[in-house]
């Protein structure tokens, strides 16, 4: 029983793309937001004590009776039309059954040969400004199964466990499981396929409002299958060599480890195949540590699911109506209203990438709706609050500053109240919960000096102290004005504005 | 249909993780067989015209809006649980069972 991952052989990338065409197989799943679990009314929180949100339906005890949340069918259905589906007229429930402690039912409740949505497709944008159509093959409605505590043996792994406990508090939590078809074609861009693939469900679903799409959390989850096979020789067409032998790597549950992990497996299969060796079909698990996959079991005999239809639960047939009714809820797609957004405000790309990087397309948009310049909102979000976000590892949104909050401390600034310093202490103030950026001002003080005596006064003593300096400017060095408006600013405590200053300090002057 | 064999049978225990002696090994490829000759029959009378079903009802969109319903709470849950720690159901190591 190892518990070490030992390295297994490897070759370059590059070498593996030299002789070898990936074709990938992507299972992204995604637990719904729904308040109730998809066959019971059970809650749904993340983070409850264990089994406390069960009963008799998601524990599986004798006699329960499951009844279908009417909301994760809508969302299964509106899932299934943003990706470009085929709604089904009429599909139904399958128990998929196994053996395994973390559904008490001894099945879970899926979907088989009747999807809700099916053949469909998502279109990507690639670094390179390309776009490469992910065709999607399925997407089905199941449910989640409970969570297993490995007790004994090595750091809560499974093997060398000596029992496991299980907590059932997400057994049944609706899962909508979307399928890729073999995606082929990509290359040597198969691992930023997969990525970008992942990252634009994730906007897409997020878009939705259907998941709070957490892969930190396991609320957006990705199975990561991969085969090689050989380079068209002359003129064969690539699509007519037959595909390798697949392994489905597990447990990726970050943007970057879906790229790594596609790159790893390409390395890893190379290195067989050019022994002339066989892969053998098996589950791979990642290892986000050591950037390397590990074998799981083989498939065999345990995967014989015997489905069949479930007979507790009566078939799913969204009228005509309903989902046209539900196509008329789709939001703007991602990468639309992106480019719309971004020529509205008159962003460049990479202030654009920045905005996106910060999670802040949404705020940007409120803030500028209640007020502010687009270019104001950008400095704020992508700046200062985007610095403090990442060194304390938070997000933009949990500083409890608000769009109007922004919105009107950009008009602060413009209005000519504030100057930038002073706006980044009304900031603080905000982030520390003293008000509205107008009350922080007011309590601290903060106000650009508006009477002009005052200013000329503070410029006039500054001259006077500086009489070398002041004679530099006569003489036409302006540049030399800077250190005269910075005297001036420490002379008015800096509640002066600079421009203002340094007009002044040059019409005295010259 | 073909007729059930003693390898099907010896399978299908094996998933379902039942322990089966030869001697019930025997007389499940009779009992089974039985019924699974029974249900061949309705086979032979089900036409073209006729719809496969899975459920008697004649119904479908059979739903319950979203909305949160009391649980059992962790003690009545774990009741009926043969062993539990922390809160949560003990079950024998999962692997190497096989």
């Amino acid at each position: 029983m190892t518990t070490a991952a030992t390295a297994e052989e490897i070759v370059d990338y590059d070498e593996a793309l030299e002789r070898y065409d990936p074709v990938m197989g992507l299972e992204v799943h995604v637990e719904l937001n729904t308040a109730t679990k998809m066959f019971c009314g059970c809650a749904t929180g993340f983070g409850a004590d264990p089994n406390t949100q069960v009963c008799p339906v998601c524990l599986g005890l004798p006699g329960a009776l499951p009844v279908v949340n009417e909301k994760a069918v809508e969302s299964a259905i509106r899932i299934g039309l943003a990706l470009n589906c085929e709604i089904a007229e009429w599909c139904r429930f399958a128990r998929k059954n196994y053996f395994y402690p973390d559904m008490p039912k001894n099945f879970q409740t899926s979907q088989y040969d009747e999807p809700i949505a099916f053949e469909g497709h998502l279109d990507v944008e690639l670094s390179d400004g390309t776009t490469y159509r992910v065709a999607i093959e399925r997407a089905h409605m199941e449910e989640d199964t409970g969570k297993s505590l490995h007790v004994g043996g090595a750091t809560g792994r499974i093997h060398g466990a000596d029992h496991s406990l299980v907590d059932y508090n997400r057994a049944g939590i609706p899962l909508i499981e979307i399928v890729t078809k073999p995606l082929t074609g990509a290359g040597e861009r198969a691992p930023q396929v997969a990525k970008a693939y992942v990252g634009a469900l994730r906007e897409l679903l997020r878009a939705l409002g259907v998941s709070d799409v957490k892969m930190e959390q396991g609320s957006l989850r990705c199975d990561a299958n991969l085969s090689l096979r050989p380079k068209a020789a002359g003129d064969e067409n690539q699509d007519d060599v037959p595909l390798g032998t697949r392994t489905e790597t597990k447990n990726v549950n970050s943007l970057r480890s879906v790229e790594r992990a596609i790159r790893y497996e390409i390395t890893r299969h190379a290195a067989v195949l050019d022994k002339g060796e066989k892969i053998r079909q098996e589950t791979r698990h990642w290892h986000e540590d050591t950037g390397v996959t590990t074998s799981g079991r083989e498939k065999s005999d345990a995967d014989d699911y015997r489905y069949f239809p479930e007979p507790d639960l009566v078939p799913v047939a969204p009228t005509r109506e309903t989902v046209e009714h539900l196509r008329g809820t789709l939001p703007e797609a991602p990468g639309l209203r992106r480019k719309r957004l971004q020529s509205d405000w008159g962003y460049s790309d990479l202030e654009m990438r920045d905005v996106m990087n910060a999670g802040a397309v949404d705020l940007i948009e409120e803030t500028v709706a209640a007020g502010a310049t687009p270019a104001g909102a950008r400095k704020w979000w992508t700046g200062e609050l985007a610095r403090r976000a990442n060194v304390e590892v938070k997000s933009v949104e949990d500083f409890g500053v608000t769009p109007a909050h922004i919105a009107e401390l950009d008009g602060l600034v413009r209005d000519g109240r504030l100057n930038d310093s002073m706006a980044r202490q009304v900031l603080e103030g905000v982030i520390a919960g003293e008000g509205t950026p107008l009350e922080v001002a007011d309590a601290r003080g903060l106000e650009l000096v508006q009477d002009d005596g005052a200013l000329e006064a503070a410029v006039d003593k500054v001259i006077d102290a500086n009489p070398d300096v002041a004679q530099k400017v006569r003489d036409g060095k302006v540049q030399a004005a800077g250190a005269l408006i910075g005297q001036v600013m420490k002379e008015m405590k800096g509640q002066a504005d600079a421009g203002k200053a340094r007009e002044i300090i040059l019409a005295k002057l010259t | 249909m073909s007729a059930l064999s003693r390898d099907d049978v010896a399978h299908l225990a094996g998933l379902a993780r039942i322990d089966l002696s030869d001697v019930e090994l025997d007389r499940m490829v009779g009992e089974l067989g039985v019924i699974l000759e029974s249900v061949a029959k309705v086979q032979e009378v089900a036409a073209e015209d006729i719809e496969p079903m899975s459920h008697p009802l004649p119904l479908t969109n059979v739903t319950r809006p979203d909305v949160v319903r009391p649980s059992l709470g962790a003690e009545a849950a774990l009741s009926g649980a043969p062993q539990q720690e922390q809160q949560r159901f003990s079950v024998p190591r999962i692997l190497d069972e096989d």
